[in-house]
């Protein structure tokens, strides 16, 4: 059982704290961020695991009861590899989505609001089916191919 | 025989790495992947009837000995699972190339399809096969990763958009896992899961639950478990059919056997487990009653597969060796019968160019072979008796009788999901296959790999779906002495003894 330090116990509640906030956003962004801190958080977490910070490392120059403990580092480097990887692919898949939709932001699944919107009465289906209009981005051209949606969800519904 | 447990990792990750090479001749790539799959599968019945007659069959890599080293084992269960996963894969890979031949033509290769199926096929042998906490975190890591290329290959808005929920809930999932992973390590000392199963049992109660927890709710998102379930619905419909049928099958039913595995071997406990329990009936109710409501063909099943996770959660949760017995029949039944629904349903999609239920009408006049090969899947993941559902389910509500008050409740919910089950594809018959017959609509996308024209699929891609229905047929037919291999293998799970034999030698046992 190994037990960790104030000062290490806060980095990492810190850590995990803002990691999971950003992962609340709406932003695409700031969720990148959020998982990149988050993976800092996990891969310290298994850093620690090893023991207290400052020891020896395994090169048979110290004492082998002052060897820091090899395998946290060596999980942690492979985790930090993947973290990194696809941390890469997720950036290049939210520029794609920048791309392709012109806003930097989670999107809501039509389809899902289509079928909450079949269960609800006609009057309260107008108003939400205009809601995402709201926050259009009138300076960009892609965005044009996104309003359509929320027409069509509008379209089907009443058509029911 | 120790080397051949290396085999169903070795082989499709130089596969993989043999078709990037081959990246110009379609022909080649073909070939390398079928060779693959098909060896693979060889190998893993050789496995599961070496594993069921001698017990669990150890490769140490790189010659450490456990703990030190990483193990990979193949007892029973593993063996078993490893076997229909490869098969369907294969299933799936030829339904796949039947549908890039009718496509994009008999000669485009491609550089990244053929690697990457390989690469998830690699991710699942790997996490079936490792007896390694943390490389089981590899293994869920490789499978991941090719399944966000798989999932977001020929992006449009929408895939784009479902594509980034999953890669974003994955990846948070995977980060619990590891935070999992590392308390482990610093409450223990050790990530091998044989020797893990020793030195947790002396923890403060306290820690273990806390532990134990953290495992349910990491394998929980990876197996779409409600209420960790919202992505699965929202993602798997947007892939193409060979795509969604691979993840329905596979990818889930990974997460589940990590749980399976997991709680028993390390986080044993003592007659049937409130929380699994509670979260199983959710599970099966929320699924089902969310499959009701849905329009979209595969946003349907999507539903239904989250609501059989939780059959399969409560075997777990019945927790003993019929329990475990009748999970492991479970995954052996689903993985195969629900990977058939999709590619079905990408079959009806091509036939009619949508997934709008309302949109179809009187199939079954104008297709009377898609609606035979709709009808026994469909039937079978009812549970109407002679199917393989029927067996499973059997087994299922056979342990919840016998393990007590509250698992006979839950049975009770097992039998009413079943029928929302059928309610639900019994309205998918009446109104794809019944009623008046509907003109097939026009592809209005036709980059869109999931919505393609009409009346376009090949010979592959039927053989590909009869050869899965033909096997849910055998697993019925086979039912016999299949069970007998689950029962022995609910039993291994349970008295956990075969496993640690296995893996450390005789003295961690008696010691």
């Amino acid at each position: 059982m190994i037990t960790i330090n104030v000062a290490m116990a806060v980095v990492l509640a810190v850590l995990y704290s803002v990691g999971f906030y950003l992962l609340l956003q709406r932003s695409l962004m700031r969720i990148l961020i959020g998982i990149v801190v988050l993976g800092h958080g996990a891969n310290l977490l298994l850093q620690l695991a090893g023991g207290p910070p400052a020891r020896a490392p395994v090169l048979g120059t110290a004492l082998p009861e002052e060897f820091a403990d090899p395998l946290p580092q060596a999980l942690a480097l492979t985790a930090i590899v993947i973290t990194f990887a696809l941390t890469t692919y997720l950036l290049a898949l939210g520029y794609r989505s920048w791309v392709l939709t012109g806003r930097d932001e989670v999107q809501d699944d039509v389809e899902d609001r289509r079928v909450a919107e079949r269960e609800r009465p006609e009057g309260s289906m107008e108003e939400d089916a205009e809601g995402p209009d709201d926050e259009e981005d009138p300076g960009s051209a892609a965005a044009s191919d996104r309003t359509d949606e929320p027409a069509e969800v509008s379209g089907s519904g009443a058509a029911r | 025989m120790s080397t051949l447990v290396t085999l169903p990792v070795l082989l499709p990750i130089l596969g993989a790495a043999l078709t990037v090479l081959a990246a110009r001749s379609a022909r080649i790539q073909r070939l390398i992947g079928l060779m693959v799959l098909a060896a693979v599968s060889v190998v893993a019945a050789v496995l599961l009837v070496a594993a069921d007659r001698t017990g669990p069959v150890v490769a140490e890599l790189g010659g450490w000995p456990a703990p030190v080293g990483i193990v990979l084992v193949a007892d029973r269960l593993s063996a078993l699972l490893l076997l229909i996963s490869t098969v369907v894969t294969l299933a799936v890979l030829v339904y796949a190339i039947g549908q890039r031949i009718s496509d994009y033509g008999r000669e485009t290769a491609s550089t990244t399809f053929h690697p990457i199926f390989l690469l998830l096929s690699t991710g699942v042998s790997l996490a079936y096969l490792t007896g390694d906490l943390f490389s089981l975190f590899v293994a869920f890591e490789i499978m991941l990763a090719a399944s966000y290329v798989l999932i977001t290959r020929r992006t449009n808005a929408s895939r784009i958009r479902s594509g980034m929920t999953y890669v974003i809930i994955s990846l948070t999932s995977s980060l619990l896992f590891l935070t999992t992973i590392a308390l482990v390590y610093a409450a223990t000392g050790t990530v091998n899961l044989a020797d893990l199963a020793g030195r947790v049992a002396a923890l403060p109660e306290g820690l273990r639950t806390l532990l134990s927890m953290l495992t349910i709710v990491t394998f929980g998102i990876k197996a779409a478990m409600v209420p960790l379930h919202f992505w699965l619905p929202d993602s798997y419909p947007n892939a193409p059919a060979p795509v969604t049928a691979l993840f329905a099958g596979l990818l889930t039913k990974v997460g589940v056997y990590a749980l399976l595995r997991t709680q028993t071997l390390v986080f044993p406990g003592t007659g049937p487990s409130a929380v699994l329990l509670v979260l199983a009936v959710l599970t099966m109710v929320v699924g089902a009653l969310g499959a009701l409501a849905q329009d979209d063909l595969n946003r349907l099943l999507s539903f239904l597969l989250v609501s059989h996770i939780g059959f399969m959660l409560f075997g777990l949760a019945v927790y003993d060796a019929r329990g475990a017995a009748g999970t492991a029949l479970y995954i052996v039944h689903h993985i195969t019968v629900q990977a058939t629904l999709f590619l079905v349903s990408g079959l009806i999609t091509r036939r009619t160019g949508t997934v709008s239920i309302d949109a179809m009408g009187g199939l079954a006049r104008r297709a009377p072979m898609l609606a035979v090969l709709f009808a026994i899947p469909a039937l079978t993941l009812a549970g109407i008796p002679p199917t393989s559902g029927f067996v499973a389910k059997l087994a299922l509500l056979q342990a919840g009788a016998t393990g007590g008050a509250a698992t006979a409740v839950v049975a009770g919910f097992v039998v009413l999901a079943s029928l929302l089950t059928l309610y639900a594809m019994v309205r998918v018959w009446v109104r794809v296959f019944w009623g008046t017959e509907k003109e097939p609509l026009p592809d209005d996308d036709p980059t869109d790999e999931l919505v393609v024209g009409t009346a376009r699929a090949s010979r592959p891609m039927y053989a590909a779906t009869v050869a899965l229905v033909a096997v849910s047929v055998a697993i019925a037919a086979a039912a016999g002495p299949l069970s007998a291999v689950t029962e022995k293998a609910g039993s291994d799970l349970m008295a956990r003894t075969p496993y640690i034999e296995a893996v450390l030698g005789r003295e961690a046992v008696l010691g």
